[in-house]
């Protein structure tokens, strides 16, 4: 197993050949690439489908990875447009940051997420379920930032978008996160803050 | 007035977002933390948001089912790594196209300016020099169409290198 090393080290033993060294970017990444998928296509059976299709995709194109960004960032591109070709071919909505749609989409799944809370009632079983609540891109955004620990310039690059727009898409994510605690879990969140 | 609190309330929260990821400037600092010391209100505000902020810090991420890593490494023994992108393009069809397709457009420029009847409208002094330009000695329909031919027929050949260098390709691969 190649837990020891860095990911530049585990990619350059699977290109010359030690193709069982990519277990370890697996296990290093598998939590990270299936929340972030998860928040996109928000099942479980399916998320996991699409994370295995990205680790197959990015095993295939490792000899593209030049080593200019982090692996994650570059993992996270894969991530990005194989949730969109899922979502398409499911004919469900992509996402925008003020779609109602998504948003009603998000709401509706309130009632099995409340339903997981009653049986993990914790601090950080709340934050996952109102992370749950956001729309994609709210909840993306966070997750790249949180759980990635991707710096704001690198979560706009990963996103095409100007540094300071992605501050602000951050802020906006958070505001909205806070609401959806304060609205969804109000007792919980009296809790926390007194 | 409620409009003016929301919006002064979400500057206070933007700014400390600024302040608790620590990306707000030096000066930006200094005025925030006379605030949270002497303002009831941002202090209130700046605990919340601090909360918030660690209650995400401390959340765990989501994790797929036990057989995952397994199952990639089941599915990945049927593949091979691709080769580089880098490597397989090859520059030479790159030029050849790009070169098809600007002498196909400079084509159509030169034929266009051929085709231009200087004679209407207002004279302009460039006018005026350009219709003394005798066109039909370097350009006519006969020349026009001898380059067209031969650029389909060279945009032809690239395609067909094109086409071959796939073929040899995809047979090495196989």
């Amino acid at each position: 197993m190649s837990t020891g090393l860095n990911d530049n080290e585990i990619i350059s033993k699977v290109l010359n050949g030690d193709h069982q060294a990519y277990a370890g970017l697996v296990n290093r990444y598998q939590n990270y690439v299936f929340t972030l998928v998860l928040r996109m296509v928000r099942n479980r059976e399916d998320a996991e489908e699409v994370a295995q299709d990205i680790f197959i995709k990015a095993y295939r194109s490792l000899a593209d990875f030049r080593g200019a960004s982090k692996f994650s960032t570059w993992l996270y591109t894969i991530v990005n447009t194989s949730c969109i070709t899922f979502l398409r071919k499911k004919r469900l909505d992509t996402h925008s940051l003020d779609d109602d749609k998504v948003m009603e989409a998000a709401d509706s799944q309130d009632s099995g997420f409340r339903a997981n809370l009653v049986e993990q009632k914790s601090k950080q079983a709340m934050v996952s379920n109102a992370i749950n609540l956001l729309n994609p891109d709210d909840a993306e955004i966070i997750t790249l930032f949180y759980k990635a620990e991707q710096t704001l310039e690198e979560i706009a690059r990963v996103l095409r978008i100007e540094v300071n727009t992605a501050k602000v898409r951050l802020h906006r994510a958070r505001t909205r996160l806070k609401e959806k605690m304060e609205t969804h879990f109000a007792a919980e969140v009296k809790d926390i803050y007194n | 007035m409620e409009t003016n609190l929301h919006h002064m309330n979400h500057d206070m929260e933007e700014r400390l977002w600024g302040y608790i990821d620590g990306t707000a400037a030096a000066a930006e600092k200094t005025v925030i933390e006379k605030l949270l010391a002497t303002d009831a209100a941002w202090k209130e505000k700046y605990s919340e948001l601090l909360e918030v902020n660690q209650l995400l810090q401390a959340s765990e991420m989501e994790a797929p089912s036990m057989r995952f890593s397994k199952n990639v490494m089941e599915e990945i023994s049927k593949y091979h790594i691709a080769p580089a992108t880098k490597s397989y393009i090859n520059k030479k069809i790159i030029w050849g196209l790009s070169f098809f397709f600007i002498a196909t457009i400079v084509g159509f420029l030169i034929y266009g300016v051929g085709q231009t009847d200087w004679n209407t409208g207002e004279s302009s002094a460039i006018a005026d020099k350009l219709n003394k330009i005798d066109f039909s000695q370097f350009f006519n329909n006969t020349l026009v169409n001898a380059f067209m031919v031969l650029n389909i027929i060279l945009g032809l050949f690239l395609l067909d290198a094109y086409l071959a260098n796939k073929r040899k390709q995809y047979r090495n691969e196989a």
